[in-house]
């Protein structure tokens, strides 16, 4: 049966979707941000390998095939950033002063505090690409020398704090203006956040998705340049 | 049908990403050149919209799924995730909340300086 489940390619698929989809209904049911249905899946995929005894390798050779088509998806992202375009063309500036300004500052931060931790290099690298879209983060991170499932989780976490403290934070430091609250909400906690600055409103929510891009890009450039300081 | 044109289109941009990615010496992933590419595309119009939106939104939306396997992958780096797990969720939560307050502050202040149309650029 051991031998069998190593070499099945649809126990990581059926696995994967299933869980998945679970991760989805729970979400759905309790309505907590802090639930992502992403780390749900996860966390129920190694539950279900570790009490099966089954290997990561064993998952991993099926379940590999879902993130074929990661490229591709990544390259999508281009057709909703060209339907927003026409807001990046009525706030030029406004928008990429400020998402530049915001990827600077997470970089800066990043860098200091890992200094603060005492952070190798590769630890280093691994956190410099979680502000952005796992599907860009993911790339930089390999790119960088980064342990890239480490920085996946980095950009869950980064995310689901950017959605749960949005609203308190944005009104605390008395950030009202629409248009930047979604600058700033896509540009710290990518499409997690963006799921609240949808219902924040649809200028915070369009902001928001098109600053996800605009971020995205722009950490390629810095992040290559940052990651030389540790 | 039409789906499959659309997702040859989205491979072929893909494909020449690749190439690009094998050829420019710089830390940039093949995605992100194929993003680029894309947008460029569509700007241009040598990439009509509707050529590839129908099969590019389906993959966008079911892109979450594609991160389930790599997220697992954390049981291979259990050792790695020991050494720095709580420097990682500290610096998530506090780097995050430092990006949102500037963002947020430098978009406001460009916005309050400038008039809604036709303000020259600062």
């Amino acid at each position: 049966m051991k031998e069998f489940l190593s070499g099945s390619l649809f126990l990581g698929v059926v696995l994967t979707f299933a869980a998945y989809e679970i991760g989805l209904l729970i979400k759905k049911k309790l309505k907590l941000a802090i639930l992502n249905p992403l780390l749900l899946a996860a966390i129920i995929i190694i539950g279900v390998l570790l009490l099966f005894d089954i290997e990561y390798e064993t998952y991993s050779d099926g379940a590999r095939y879902i993130s074929y088509f990661l490229t591709p998806a990544t390259v999508s992202l281009a057709i909703p950033l060209y339907r927003q375009l026409h807001l990046l063309k009525k706030y030029p500036v406004a928008i990429l002063g400020s998402v530049a300004a915001g990827v600077l500052a997470a970089m800066a931060s990043i860098f200091l505090m890992s200094l603060l931790f005492g952070l190798d290099h590769q630890q280093y690298a691994t956190l410099l690409p979680k502000s952005i879209t796992t599907a860009i983060g993911m790339g930089i991170s390999e790119k960088l020398g980064g342990i890239v499932t480490l920085t996946v989780v980095a950009i869950i976490v980064t995310g689901i704090t950017g959605n749960v403290m949005a609203e308190a934070v944005l009104k605390w430091f008395r950030i009202t203006n629409p248009v930047a609250r979604g600058l700033a909400i896509g540009t710290s906690a990518h499409a997690l956040g963006t799921a609240k600055a949808m219902e924040l409103g649809e200028i915070e929510g369009a902001m928001s998705s098109l600053s996800i891009v605009v971020a995205g890009i722009l950490t390629v450039v810095t992040a290559s340049l940052f990651v030389n300081f540790i | 049908m039409k789906y499959i044109k659309q997702l040859l289109i989205i491979l072929f941009v893909s494909f020449i990403a690749e190439i690009m990615e094998y050829l420019i010496p710089l830390p940039v992933s093949a995605s992100v050149y194929g993003l680029v590419l894309m947008l460029l595309g569509l700007m241009t119009g040598i990439i009509p919209l509707e050529k590839v939106e129908g099969a590019a939104d389906y993959l966008v939306g079911i892109m979450t799924l594609m991160f389930v396997p790599p997220t697992v992958g954390i049981m291979s780096a259990a050792e790695e995730l020991k050494q720095m797990g709580v420097a990682l969720v500290v610096i998530s939560v506090i780097t995050t909340l430092i990006v949102m307050v500037v963002t947020g502050k430098v978009a406001q202040f460009i916005l309050d300086k400038k008039k809604p149309k036709g303000g020259k650029e600062s």
